[in-house]
């Protein structure tokens, strides 16, 4: 891991591999969280689950 | 005042279901505790052992040389800082913004005295040549130590190294030679970076004159370019070795990148030459807005535009529709 | 007089308790069940709401992480290879507490959740992201390592540009981790406590476009 990282060059953007997965990742993390189902818990004061 | 009416009259009409919030952080600690003690049984994290001054002397001779003959002409960039070291030079200011000089010099640094001659003395015990050229050295007009440091720059260009030793071409340099290759053995042996770090004291936590020192040389701005450190290789953000960073700098370091904050001569009084401080203005001005968000129109009302809270609440804009 | 048992006097009305007052006002504010409610509205049903108990989950394992790191001194996590494995659970939770709060930003900018009195919340959350930036930034230059001296040398013009270097001086080792392992944990806990408490007083906001509906 001591290793340098590549790094990834657009335009005036330079990003290391690592970095861009982080980024990457979140987006992706983010979007799951919006469309993924949520267990619906228990039931509520009036008995409907 | 809406903040001030009770949660019954907020959720009246609210279907409200059960919610087990203390399980939930339970659940988020060992989550994460398994997710953060994987990651570090797998990759362990960074540490690239530090450069030191010896390190420098003894893999970059030349550099060292030369950096040093600098802070004796004032050539350097901490010898023409300005505050807070000095009153050298100007500082950064954008029109009267000039908070650099405003505090005064509170971490007083003069170069050549701090990185040459007082470690020189104190290393110049017994040794009677160097003593007697640091006496020529103090001795001479500010004229004529001016013609032998540029007269050793310019030699050093063409020097030759050997076994650690630094040669230059003959020619009128007064004392330098004698000051720099005892500065020069005394760095690789670790004493420069013992005498700057400790500076006659026995207890001590701040390392500002070795590390203003080495930043004055190229060797260590030299490594941490090649690590992709440095201001304009987006550095703020980057991590040794494979490892992520500090991605969340990303808007803070992205401006030393673009015009104005990277060009000589840059657009209404912000250019490289005071990016630093344009930049600070500006990251503040952005971090009061995120801020102010709630109070501030179109950013405040880009949520409803952009409907992403459909996605969120979508049991509530749909209640037919169940997951 | 009390006319049904002549004879015994009223006692006469003691002066305002302070620690009375105190106590019905936060009864007010924050009651238990409010503190701790085991219901919470049902749109409130989205892993959207997750991002911010698991960032309290992360800065959790940071400062468990740190306080080991503090306990055995600076100098520890270079020669042992436990403390190496401490400071990997500390970089890496760190990393965790950031991606997660960012991602709780996102979520809490999207769902406008400033609405309906809650601005002040959003405002100590900002104040909580610059107070952690500035947490990380002396711990990163606390590592007494190749990135931390380079960092130091680097962001020392920034601050000296801005004026902050004459009193907040990045190449003060002493001066850095002083304020990185008790000045501003302290902060941020602080903020964060402060942060939920609000939270849970004026409990979760609406959807947008439900002010006044009942749904």
């Amino acid at each position: 891991m001591d290793s340098p990282a590549t790094y990834l060059h657009w335009g005036f953007i330079l990003i290391s591999t690592p970095n861009l997965l982080v980024i990457g990742g979140m987006l992706v993390l983010f979007a799951i969280a919006l469309v993924a189902p949520f267990p619906h818990g228990g039931k509520d004061e009036d008995g409907h689950g | 005042m809406k903040s001030m009416q009770t949660q019954e009259e907020y959720y009246s009409g609210v279907r409200m279901v059960r919610y087990d919030l203390v399980k939930e952080l339970v659940l988020a600690v060992a989550g994460v505790g398994i997710l953060v003690l994987g990651l570090s049984v797998v990759l362990s994290s960074p540490d690239v052992p530090p450069a030191t001054i010896a390190t420098w002397a003894l893999s970059d001779p030349v550099d060292f040389q030369t950096t040093a003959t600098n802070e004796l002409a004032g050539t350097t960039t901490s010898a023409a800082y300005g505050n807070p070291y000095n009153t050298n030079g100007p500082g950064q200011s954008w029109g009267p913004i000039a908070p650099q000089k405003w505090f005064g010099t509170r971490i007083p640094i003069d170069s050549a005295n701090t990185f040459v001659i007082q470690p020189l003395q104190r290393a110049a015990t017994g040794n009677t040549d160097l003593l007697a050229q640091l006496d020529v050295w103090q001795k001479a007009s500010p004229d004529q130590q001016g013609k032998w440091t540029a007269a050793y720059t310019k030699a050093l260009t063409t020097a030759t190294v050997k076994d650690g030793q630094v040669t230059v071409a003959d020619g009128d340099y007064g004392p330098l030679p004698v000051m720099m290759t005892n500065l020069l053995g005394l760095a690789q042996t670790g004493g420069l970076d013992g005498l700057l770090q400790v500076n006659g004291r026995f207890y001590q936590t701040d390392y500002t004159p070795s590390l203003v020192f080495m930043g004055d040389g190229a060797y260590l701005p030299g490594l941490a370019a090649q690590a992709n450190l440095t201001g304009n290789q987006w550095g703020m953000m980057n991590e040794t070795g494979r490892y992520p960073g500090q991605t969340w700098l990303w808007l803070y370091t992205m401006w030393y990148q673009v015009p104005p904050f990277n060009s000589p001569t840059g657009f209404l009084g912000i250019s490289s030459a005071n990016a630093d401080l344009g930049i600070i203005i500006l990251m503040t001005l952005l971090t009061v807005a995120l801020a102010l968000v709630p109070f501030i129109p179109v950013l405040r009302d880009i949520p409803r535009w952009i409907p992403i809270h459909r996605l969120v609440w979508r049991a509530y804009y749909s209640p037919k529709v169940r997951s | 007089m009390d006319t049904a048992r002549p004879g015994l006097v009223e006692p006469k009305p003691e002066p305002p308790s302070w620690t009375l007052r105190v106590r019905q006002q936060i009864e007010r504010r924050l009651p238990m069940d409010h503190l701790l409610p085991d219901r919470q509205p049902y749109y409130v049903g989205s892993w959207v709401y997750v991002f911010g108990v698991v960032t309290i989950a992360a800065l959790g394992w940071v400062v468990v992480s740190g306080v080991v790191l503090a306990f055995m001194g600076p100098q520890w996590w270079h020669d042992s290879s436990l403390g190496r494995f401490v400071n990997s659970i500390h970089f890496w939770s760190v990393q965790a507490f950031f991606i997660f709060m960012v991602l709780h930003l996102w979520g809490q900018y999207f769902m406008a959740g400033w609405r309906q009195g809650r601005a002040s919340t959003w405002l100590i959350g900002v104040v909580i992201f610059g107070v952690s930036i500035l947490t990380a930034f002396t711990g990163y230059l606390s590592q007494q390592n190749f990135d931390g001296q380079y960092i130091a040398i680097n962001a020392k013009d920034a601050m000296n540009a801005a004026g902050a270097g004459a009193f907040f001086n990045v190449l003060n080792f002493g001066q850095m981790y002083g304020l990185h392992v008790m000045l501003l944990p302290i902060g941020v806990i602080f903020l964060v406590a402060w942060h939920i408490v609000m939270v849970r007083m004026r409990g979760v906001v609406k959807p947008i476009d439900a002010e006044g509906a009942t749904r």
